[in-house]
């Protein structure tokens, strides 16, 4: 618990997650903003449809989590850290924990923000979350989120250089995974097992949140159920939080 | 005080104590550190006690900071252990309460006021918030407890780091060249602030590559040169020691001057073309001479600093040494 206050305190007493949090929250608002002023008619917009920018929130989040760690190593505070508390498993599952935490409360407000000023500006729009799919698509993505903050802390945490882990988290979750799809023959079926691909699964299932929306990014080729495709992505976050935490313990710090 | 004082606790094993009483505070033992193939430190094996400061003199490079960097459980040795107030660091259950220390003071994060610095060290180790005014202005850092510390000077930075060091109160303080790039009334400064630390009866180890500023600092020294230990002694004897007076003897009859020189006990060194006679004063020497009928062509006292002494002893230590 002490270690879960000394991490907030850390993590709020630097401006940049501030600022993340912040970028996060308008542009996942801004975006379901976009959508619903430029729809011909509210039919088009949907729950679906209001969630639209969580994408680019998400990169945001992944570049607050990973800044929470690779700033540590920038400027020297990671050994402060661990001269006050030796134990680096504890410390490291502390940040990660809140870091997740903040980026699941960002997740929530962003999410039900867009679907707020969705409805606000397309009052006769079907909003209602009156499904699993539904709830999935919106209070889903602070899940992500958390998820996702994990995954870059672990990154971060590995990789150790603000510039690295970022480039590297963003250019695989951008650019990199969705251009396994052009690899010839094998190409898809590498694809449907990738952890952005596969957690979009989660959040917006076969598409029966989007209604009469046109647009909107294209929809997961996982097979995988949405419960197992949330659980696929929490797995690797977990895999990769432990070996990071693995690897601290070993490393000089 | 907050959390009071818990000096000398008793769970310290009693085969540590030592003969005079004093506490081994901090006890190196065949530390070695390997990075990729190059050894930093070989089976370095050494003693602090509480009540002195213990200087760790070597030139750059010796392996200072990452034999400090072992103890406090920052880098794992290769082999060996690093033992601080009976346990190793990781064991200590809130460190800061035992150690305090200052390795590098740019180990603060740049947008962070001096206060939430001290804020999050505090919390950590269970240490009441008062105490963070109260550090803070134990080093004269009161009025810009709220600015960013990254703003500071180095003189700030250096004491915002001792505020660190000193809150929780620890009865061992590690320095790492505490007094690099201050200007003199701060060197004077943490001069003073270690002894009286040491005089509170806190075990002090300080790390420093200048023999003179060690000289007027440590009551001990552990010198080191490429990762080893070179020598463990109290400042007064190395002091004495390393500045000896040697004298130059030059003289025809030499081989036999020699002879007699050895079996009077002094140790003779060959320098261009005659001897360096330690261990024996030159009134000496030239008594000897006379009662031996030796001619002397020259009898010359060498004048060793503290700093030739130093190089003299880690010379063929320092790794950028010309060959």
């Amino acid at each position: 618990m002490t270690l879960l206050a000394v991490e907030r305190i850390k993590l709020f007493t630097t401006r940049s997650p501030w600022w993340c949090a912040v970028a996060a929250l308008a542009i996942v608002i801004g975006f379901a903003a976009l959508m619903a002023g430029t729809a011909q008619t509210d039919a088009q917009v949907s729950v679906g449809s209001s969630q639209f920018g969580y994408d680019f929130g998400l990169t945001v989040i992944m570049v607050l989590a990973a800044l929470s760690i690779t700033t540590e190593y920038r400027f020297g505070t990671i050994k402060t850290t661990f001269l006050a508390a030796p134990n680096r498993t504890k410390v490291l599952l502390a940040k990660t924990a809140v870091v997740a935490l903040l980026a699941l409360l960002v997740g929530e407000v962003a999410a039900f923000g867009a679907l707020g000023v969705s409805a606000l500006m397309a009052p006769s729009a079907d909003l209602a979350l009156d499904s699993g799919a539904d709830w999935a698509q919106v209070a889903g993505v602070g899940v992500v989120y958390a998820l996702a903050a994990v995954i870059a802390v672990a990154v971060g945490g590995l990789v150790r250089h603000s510039a690295g882990a970022i480039s590297l988290l963003l250019i695989y979750a951008m650019v990199a995974e969705p251009l396994v799809q052009i690899i010839p023959r094998v190409g898809d079926d590498i694809y449907q097992w990738l952890p952005f691909n596969v957690v979009e699964k989660f959040l917006s299932g076969d598409g029966a949140t989007r209604g009469a929306a046109s647009a909107g990014p294209p929809l997961s080729t996982s097979t995988l159920s949405q419960g197992w495709a949330l659980a696929y992505f929490a797995g690797l976050a977990a895999v990769l939080l432990a070996t990071a935490i693995m690897v601290a313990r070993r490393r000089d710090a | 005080m907050a959390t009071g004082r818990r000096r000398m606790a008793v769970t310290i094993d009693p085969t540590t104590y030592e003969t005079q009483g004093r506490h081994l505070m901090i006890e190196a033992k065949g530390l070695t550190k390997y990075y990729g193939d190059t050894l930093a430190v070989n089976d370095l094996s050494f003693q602090a006690r509480a009540g002195t400061v213990t200087g760790f003199l070597g030139p750059n490079g010796a392996g200072k900071s990452t034999s400090m960097r072992m103890i406090l459980g920052l880098d794992r040795p290769t082999r060996g252990t690093a033992i601080v107030n009976g346990k190793r660091y990781h064991e200590l259950r809130h460190p800061l309460r035992t150690v305090g220390a200052l390795l590098d003071a740019k180990w603060v994060h740049p947008n962070r006021s001096a206060r939430a610095h001290l804020a999050w060290l505090a919390k950590a180790n269970g240490i009441g918030k008062s105490r963070v005014d109260e550090v803070l202005d134990i080093v004269g850092l009161t009025s810009v407890a709220g600015k960013r510390a990254g703003g500071f000077s180095l003189g700030m930075s250096q004491r915002l780091g001792i505020a660190g060091a000193l809150l929780g109160d620890p009865e061992v303080l590690l320095f790492d060249e505490p007094v690099n790039g201050l200007d003199p009334e701060g060197i004077l400064w943490m001069r003073k602030f270690m002894h009286r630390l040491a005089d509170e009866g806190r075990t002090v180890f300080v790390s420093s590559h200048l023999l003179s500023e060690m000289s007027l600092t440590a009551n001990e020294l552990v010198v080191i040169g490429k990762g080893e230990l070179v020598a463990q002694s109290s400042t007064t004897d190395f002091v004495a020691r390393a500045t000896e007076q040697a004298v130059l003897v030059r003289s025809p009859q030499l081989p036999l001057f020699r002879d007699v020189l050895t079996a009077e006990g002094a140790e003779l060194r060959d320098e261009n073309g005659g001897v360096i006679v330690s261990g024996m004063d030159s009134d000496a020497i030239g008594e000897l001479a006379a009662k031996h009928s030796v001619t002397l062509h020259e009898l010359s006292p060498q004048l060793g600093s503290l700093e030739q002494a130093f190089m003299q002893l880690t010379g063929d230590t320092v790794e950028y040494a010309a060959h």
